[in-house]
């Protein structure tokens, strides 16, 4: 209480109360930020934005931008999905997959049976969230581990992927050129306004809602949530179309933006959207044991690994020791995430 | 074995032979039990006797083989832990269904969150955990705290707290005081005292201190080998006989080989 007044004060051009009143709530913003699950990614992020431009001018020049943007957007998408799952104690392994395969199913959609493009990629997206379905039921009723499960069906739709377009690229079918391809990705900020959209949406269907709250409950204490009369099932299955879907989404976008329909990422890259994505729900500092998370972490974790990518491209370091960087990224968020989480536990709070 | 019914109480919850086996282990095999409005009844057996699965068909989780199940006078077969809750029976159990990533006043209102859609209505829940807990005499600093956070006794007594929030009429309290120190098990104690008082929630608690089950319960139920083989009221029973009861049916156990099992 007696903050917001101070806050009301200090903003209103009021007379200084002093270090001495100032100080603790300063400390007490500050404590309450550092609590936070985000802060220490964001801070990451912030030092990597000074670090490259200070390095590089260019780094925030306004093409630079839309380069960081549109290598951001389509993962944080991916990653927005294996948050959830990671939440409620699962992982999507064969997501990339998914977003390889939804753009050739609205291509096939489009012109082979002549659906609206505008229906199409809804319908695509759904084809999405029927192979989360399809994870989610293996796993939740037949009871294989979702790592399993996953990894089956990453090499199940790849394989379709190949089979169906013969491993050779589609063009973006005539009938979605235009606005429905601007609006969907190829337009410079379309995807990153996609992407927040769906981030904002999601942070608060995590944190503010009773289907968010029961995601952490099943991850948390499964047989616990299970007693309490949570249907975990749904919720489980649920998460995995969700998943599903959002991957679809984000390859349809993808898929419009580079004006390819590429199967190859069915192929060698099939595993890295799915990788780049857990990574950035990783660093974001949602663990993968279940009951913890965050959707704007992974945001951040995206918006890192691509600053990470292509800060290096400019400053003309190769793209190899990118994995290092990346690598040890995951290793010591995950370190620092186990630490905090004590630190958290042990009481400070 | 059933004594003569005193009118003036009715009866909240009536078993009648219930028998269970999950495959081919017969865990029940005939019980018979009942419990009167604001009765607190001690149930107890040694350990694989057939409480926790007596206390989860009578939650709903299982469903018996054979047997009647009378909730207020009136027969019912309980389908599932929604339909046994919407009747006002309700269970803590021994792993007390907390999720310890989430705080105090999100644990109490696990699947019944107050909600303002599609929001949750933290606000409301938070006031109303605070004021519950105040209520039963349960003291937490914060219901903003992570339940991880918290002791033993007071995880416990958030589950009870739940339970009785949640209108339960019938509370069943899977080993409440196991694995608890003494100040904490007197914390419940006194919890289950308290609801006694009030008279409108019955108890049925399971529990190995038989000294703690005595100086609460109204009336003590042994369960041995899938059946009710006791049922006597606090002053005409004592500690020793029940420990008597347990230890000699131990030995009589073993003696016929049972240790193979052991």
């Amino acid at each position: 209480m007696s903050e917001t007044i101070h806050n009301q004060v200090s903003t209103a051009g009021g007379p200084d109360p002093g270090p001495l009143r100032r100080n603790p709530v300063m400390r007490t913003a500050f404590d309450a930020f550092m609590r936070r699950r985000e802060a220490t990614i964001l801070l990451v992020a912030l030092g990597l934005v000074i670090y490259f431009q200070s390095a590089r001018s260019e780094f925030l020049s306004h093409n630079n931008l839309v380069n960081l943007a549109q290598s951001t957007a389509p993962y944080a998408i991916v990653a927005v999905g294996q948050v959830l799952l990671l939440v409620s104690g699962e992982i999507d392994l064969s997501a990339g997959a998914t977003f390889t395969f939804a753009p050739f199913m609205m291509h096939y959609l489009i012109d082979y049976y002549g659906v609206y493009p505008i229906l199409a990629i809804p319908l695509s997206v759904l084809v999405g969230a029927a192979i989360g379905f399809g994870n989610g039921f293996i796993t939740v009723v037949l009871k294989v581990p979702s790592f399993v499960t996953t990894l089956g069906m990453l090499f199940l739709v790849g394989g379709l992927v190949l089979t169906t377009s013969h491993a050779f690229p589609a063009q973006i079918p005539e009938a979605a050129q235009g606005k429905i391809q601007e609006w969907f990705g190829q337009a410079e900020w379309s995807e990153l306004v996609w992407c927040l959209l769906i981030v904002a949406f999601f942070h608060i269907v995590l944190t503010r809602t009773r289907w968010g709250l029961h995601t952490i409950a099943v991850g948390g204490n499964l047989l616990g949530a299970g007693e309490a009369g949570i249907k975990t099932t749904r919720i489980k299955i649920g998460n995995f179309m969700i998943t599903g879907g959002l991957a679809a989404f984000a390859g349809i976008m993808e898929a419009f933006r580079t004006q390819t329909i590429d199967p190859s990422l069915s192929g060698a890259d099939f595993a890295s959207v799915m990788f780049t994505a857990v990574s950035a729900a990783v660093i974001g500092g949602t663990a993968l044991a279940g009951g913890s998370g965050t959707v704007i972490g992974a945001l951040l974790g995206a918006f890192v690994l691509a600053e990470l990518r292509n800060g290096f491209n400019l400053i003309g370091i190769s793209a190899n020791p990118f994995n290092i960087i990346l690598g040890l990224a995951i290793l010591g968020s995950m370190i620092l995430n186990v630490y905090l989480a004590n630190l958290r536990r042990a009481g400070r709070t | 074995m059933t004594e003569p019914q005193r009118e003036a109480v009715p009866e909240v919850l009536r078993v009648e032979h219930i028998a269970k086996r999950f495959g081919a282990v017969e865990a029940l095999s005939d019980v018979s039990l009942h419990l009167k409005k604001g009765e607190v009844l001690g149930l107890i057996g040694d350990n694989g006797a057939g409480k926790s699965t007596l206390i989860k068909i009578i939650c709903g989780f299982h469903q018996p083989d054979a047997g009647k199940i009378f909730v207020n006078g009136e027969e019912v077969s309980l389908k599932s832990v929604d339909h046994a809750r919407a009747l006002g029976i309700d269970t803590v159990y021994q792993d007390l269904a907390l999720v310890n990533e989430l705080t105090v006043y999100h644990n109490m209102f696990l699947n019944r969150e107050l909600v303002r859609w599609p929001l949750l209505n933290n606000r409301a829940m938070r006031k109303r955990a605070r004021q519950y807990l105040d209520d039963m005499g349960v003291r937490i600093q914060s219901v903003d705290a992570e339940v991880a956070k918290l002791s033993g006794g007071q995880r416990q007594a958030i589950a009870v707290a739940r339970s009785v929030y949640s209108d339960a009429k019938i509370l069943l309290l899977d080993e409440p005081l196991a694995a608890m120190g003494a100040k904490e098990g007197a914390l419940i104690l006194d919890l289950v005292r308290d609801l006694k008082d009030r008279g409108e929630v019955s108890v049925i608690i399971i529990a190995h201190n038989y000294a703690q089950v005595l100086e609460v319960c109204d009336r003590v139920n042994l369960l041995q080998h899938g059946e009710i083989t006791y049922d006597k009221r606090r002053n005409e029973t004592s500690v020793a006989e029940l420990t008597d009861l347990v230890v000699a049916e131990y030995r009589a156990h073993r003696t016929r080989g049972g240790a193979a099992d052991g």
